[in-house]
């Protein structure tokens, strides 16, 4: 289950990376949706339980000339499958741990989800923090359990990317895939020169040694 | 309801008609080992206290332990015993015997009034019920059961449909498998939701020995918490004078309790389901329990905390124990038969696809399977292993029934524990569903009854390697390249999408409106389509409950029977067993026995000749 980078050498100058995801959460807290969304731009009110795990497949582009590919696992919140969990996020690059922002106690589950990754797994993992949902509150305010400020400043100290998404209506789902690939390290598959095209030059795409921009992407 | 029986082996026995004179039955001595040997003792099942506590296991689903899909050592059955052409004519006449044996014992003195035994005496002149029934049996076109609303204005002949007042348990039946509410807090729904409950025909609960709740089908834990409280108080009563509760009636309700160690498992039933076809689905639950768990991690729990809530464990499972249920609900021939249905495919192509599997194998692969929505295209096992029909109904169950799996996408890696193959470890199993149409083939999508499409092809590679994903995947990858390129893939779509044939057209002109047929030796099942006389949920269900009575008569005796014919107003319905296959067949009641029987003979020998295309033969063997 290594993670392949390819090198871009392609004429155009375009570069191709692949990364492995993992997607982490208490049961019920729409990883699934999530996915679907990213990967099929799709969404079904009603969803049973995940058995097991999933395994699919999305390519986006940051612009012209970069691609990237990610493989995800898309993991079943419930306890029993907790000891498989490190087979899914051992070698990889980037994980999304998912709450459910109507549900207190869905936070405390990803807290201890971002911990045991960063014991864990892959020193250089990129762990964005999704608060889903977030269709429900923007319906009826009085159903959120976790305000935003908390999650963002808790994203912060863990050193996290930060969104509250929705997988219902799509928001902030591209936004934080994009996010991620942004923020992994892109740069050693291919000269940094193809990037002169000067899109968004305050984005580094290198690997970022403080969590302190991981709140960048916070749209809420 | 009429009907008769002959039993195999006892020829001159008949237990039924004791004071006429039996009319001599065509002897069949080469059977008579055979049946000695396979005869499978059945519990008394409706007695209130079970008899046999020596055997709390009942030989139901497990108990075929079977070698399902693998022949090696399996019962090989001789056709030559079957019906070869030689033999056919010989058994035609038996069948005729037992309806003239049917009249005598039913009506010494008026033959033709013995057919609709279910009219009152005092309507015994033929004219009578000829008038009454006449443009019912003459109707061909109707379905079966439609004949049964049409007389419905005679309380007379209430009993004689299979479940008595038809429209009323119509309208039940279209709203069985729907939620209930959810009581409120202030439980001012209290009365609705408990009407609605208790007007489900069927239930399914499962608590721990402890009485703690498990499972229930139907209603949350407010709702069930008294009726636990009472079935709990129930079975402790007769475990603790070790005598433990196996079935029991109440009114029109069928009370199935099977327990398993540390669960009790109930099924209640209004549908006139026998205690054993009941039994077997509560041993399919537990079997479903079992494979998300394994045993030795159950008997830990409970072992460790007698009171430990299983629901946690089990959460993300319901819906696989639902859809379970449900599919008992709504007739599962699969489960009646402990069989599976395999998907009609020309020899050829059928070894091209084994051929295939094998040539693409990899190391980590234990089984392989290819499966066309819920039918069994091909097979890929190790020479030493072979699959238990139980196991791989829960597999399909998984990924054809339960929405789960299918809805989330992509490809799955899914640690589970088939119970009849070992039922203390995990195997991982890799599936993969294909799209429905490729290179140009267009799938039909069909309706099943539930409203699911069909045309769903599933590759499921089954291992004992936690970390094969990537490798089955590949496997996967190869297998799809290969298939498409020599056709085989266009050949299983085609197949799918033709879907079952109809009676007709496997023997024009039949008056049989369905059948199922069992090769025992496979494991395997094929029937006939459900339409045109069996499109409607209901319809299906009260097929398969004649199938299910057929099953329970054919079964449930200590000598085992060869042929059991039933007749009602509505409809003629046969059952036939020989050590190589099980025939269920039914036809409109206007049918004359010599007719039926003779459509029987030909579907059996039209079975015999397309062998290798209805089945799966041993599948590939490495």
């Amino acid at each position: 289950m290594a993670a392949r980078m390819q090198q871009g050498g392609r004429p155009g100058g375009s570069r191709f990376a692949q990364f492995k995801l993992v997607l982490l959460g208490e049961s019920a807290v729409g990883k699934v949706s999530l996915v679907l969304r990213f990967v099929k731009d799709q969404f079904d009110d009603y969803r049973e339980s995940t058995i097991g795990a999933a395994f699919l497949t999305q390519t986006i582009a940051l612009d012209e000339s970069t691609t990237v590919k990610f493989e995800i696992w898309d993991t079943a919140g419930q306890e029993r499958y907790k000891s498989l969990a490190p087979m899914y996020y051992r070698n990889a690059n980037c994980a999304v741990v998912v709450y459910d922002i109507t549900q207190a106690s869905s936070l405390d589950k990803a807290k201890a989800w971002v911990k045991e990754l960063q014991r864990q797994a892959n020193e250089n993992i990129i762990i964005a923090l999704a608060g889903n949902k977030l269709d429900l509150v923007s319906a009826d305010p009085t159903k959120r359990a976790i305000p935003a400020e908390d999650a963002a400043q808790y994203a912060r100290e863990a050193g996290l990317l930060f969104f509250e998404t929705s997988a219902k209506t799509a928001d902030n789902v591209r936004e934080l895939f994009t996010a991620i690939a942004r923020k992994l390290p892109l740069d050693q598959a291919g000269p940094r020169s193809i990037r002169s095209a000067g899109h968004r030059p305050g984005v580094d795409l290198r690997p970022e040694s403080s969590g302190t921009q991981g709140a960048s992407g916070c749209n809420c | 309801m009429a009907n008769n029986t002959s039993q195999e082996g006892s020829p001159q026995l008949k237990p039924d008609t004791s004071e006429e004179t039996p009319p001599p039955l065509p002897p069949r001595p080469e059977n008579l080992t055979f049946l000695a040997g396979s005869g499978r003792p059945q519990s008394s099942a409706g007695s209130v206290k079970g008899t046999q506590r020596g055997s709390l296991r009942p030989s139901l689903l497990q108990s075929k332990a079977t070698t399902a899909l693998s022949l090696e050592g399996s019962g090989q059955y001789t056709h030559g015993e079957t019906i070869s052409g030689s033999s056919t004519p010989s058994r035609q006449p038996s069948l005729a015997n037992i309806g003239y044996n049917y009249m005598r014992s039913a009506s010494d003195v008026d033959d033709t009034a013995s057919i609709r035994s279910a009219v009152p005496p005092s309507e015994s002149g033929v004219g009578d019920v000829e008038s009454l029934l006449g443009d019912v049996v003459t109707e061909r076109d109707q379905t079966a059961f439609e004949s049964v609303a049409s007389v419905r204005q005679d309380p007379g002949l209430f009993e004689e449909t299979l479940f008595g007042d038809a429209a009323e348990l119509e309208k039940e039946f279209e709203t069985e498998l729907d939620e209930i509410d959810e009581l409120k807090t202030d439980g001012s729904n209290q009365e609705s939701v408990m009407k609605a409950w208790r007007s489900k025909l069927k239930h399914y609960l499962i608590l721990s020995s402890a009485g703690k709740p498990i499972y229930s089908r139907h209603g949350d834990d407010h709702l069930i918490t008294n009726y636990i409280g009472i079935i709990q108080t129930i079975i402790s009563f007769y475990n603790s004078a070790d005598d433990p509760l196996r079935s029991f009636t109440a009114g029109d309700a069928r009370f199935a309790i099977l327990s398993r160690g540390y669960l009790n498992l109930v099924a209640i039933s209004r549908l006139h389901e026998s205690f054993s076809e009941l039994r077997a689905q509560l041993e399919a639950l537990y079997m479903q329990i079992l494979s998300t768990l394994t045993l030795p991690n159950m008997e830990r729990m409970f072992s460790s905390r007698p009171s430990t809530d299983l629901r946690r464990p089990l959460q993300g499972t319901e819906s696989l124990l639902s859809a379970l249920a449900d599919g008992f609900t709504r007739g599962s021939p699969s489960t009646l038969l402990s069989a599976l249905e395999c998907l009609k495919l020309r020899k050829a192509h059928r070894n091209a696809i084994n051929n295939t599997l094998l040539k693409c194998r990899t190391p980590s692969l234990l089984y392989g399977l290819i499966v066309a929505n819920g039918r069994l295209v091909s097979v890929v096992r190790p020479k030493k292993h072979s699959l238990h029909p139980g196991d791989l109904h829960l597999v399909f169950n998984m990924l054809f029934e339960a929405g789960g799996v299918k809805a989330g996408g992509g490809e799955n890696w899914i640690p589970l524990c088939l119970p009849g193959f070992n039922n203390t470890g995990y195997l991982y199993m890799y599936v993969s569903f294909l799209s429905a149409s490729r290179d140009g083939v267009e799938v039909e999508e069909r309706r099943t009854a539930d409203g699911k499409g069909e045309g769903e092809v599933a590759i499921i590679f089954i291992s004992a390697n936690k970390e094969g994903f990537f490798e089955l995947r590949q496997m996967r990858n190869d297998l799809i390249e290969q298939m498409s390129k020599n056709g085989s893939l266009d050949h299983i779509l085609e197949s799918v999408s033709q879907g079952r044939s109809s009676c007709t057209d496997i023997l024009p002109g039949t008056v049989l409106r369905h059948f199922l047929y069992k090769s025992r030796s496979n494991v395997q099942y094929c029937m006939s389509s459900y339409d045109p006389f069996f499109s409607t949920p209901f319809s299906r269900r009260r097929l398969l409950s004649i199938y299910g009575d057929l099953h329970a008569q054919l079964h449930s005796r200590p000598v085992r029977l060869k042929i059991h014919y039933t007749t009602s107003t509505s409809y003629v319905a046969l059952a036939w067993s020989s050590p190589v296959f099980e025939l269920y067949c039914v036809a409109p009641a206007s049918t004359s026995r010599a007719a039926l029987a003779q459509a029987a003979t030909a579907l059996v020998n039209w079975a015999k000749r397309s062998e290798e295309r209805l089945f799966l033969i041993g599948g590939a063997v490495f």
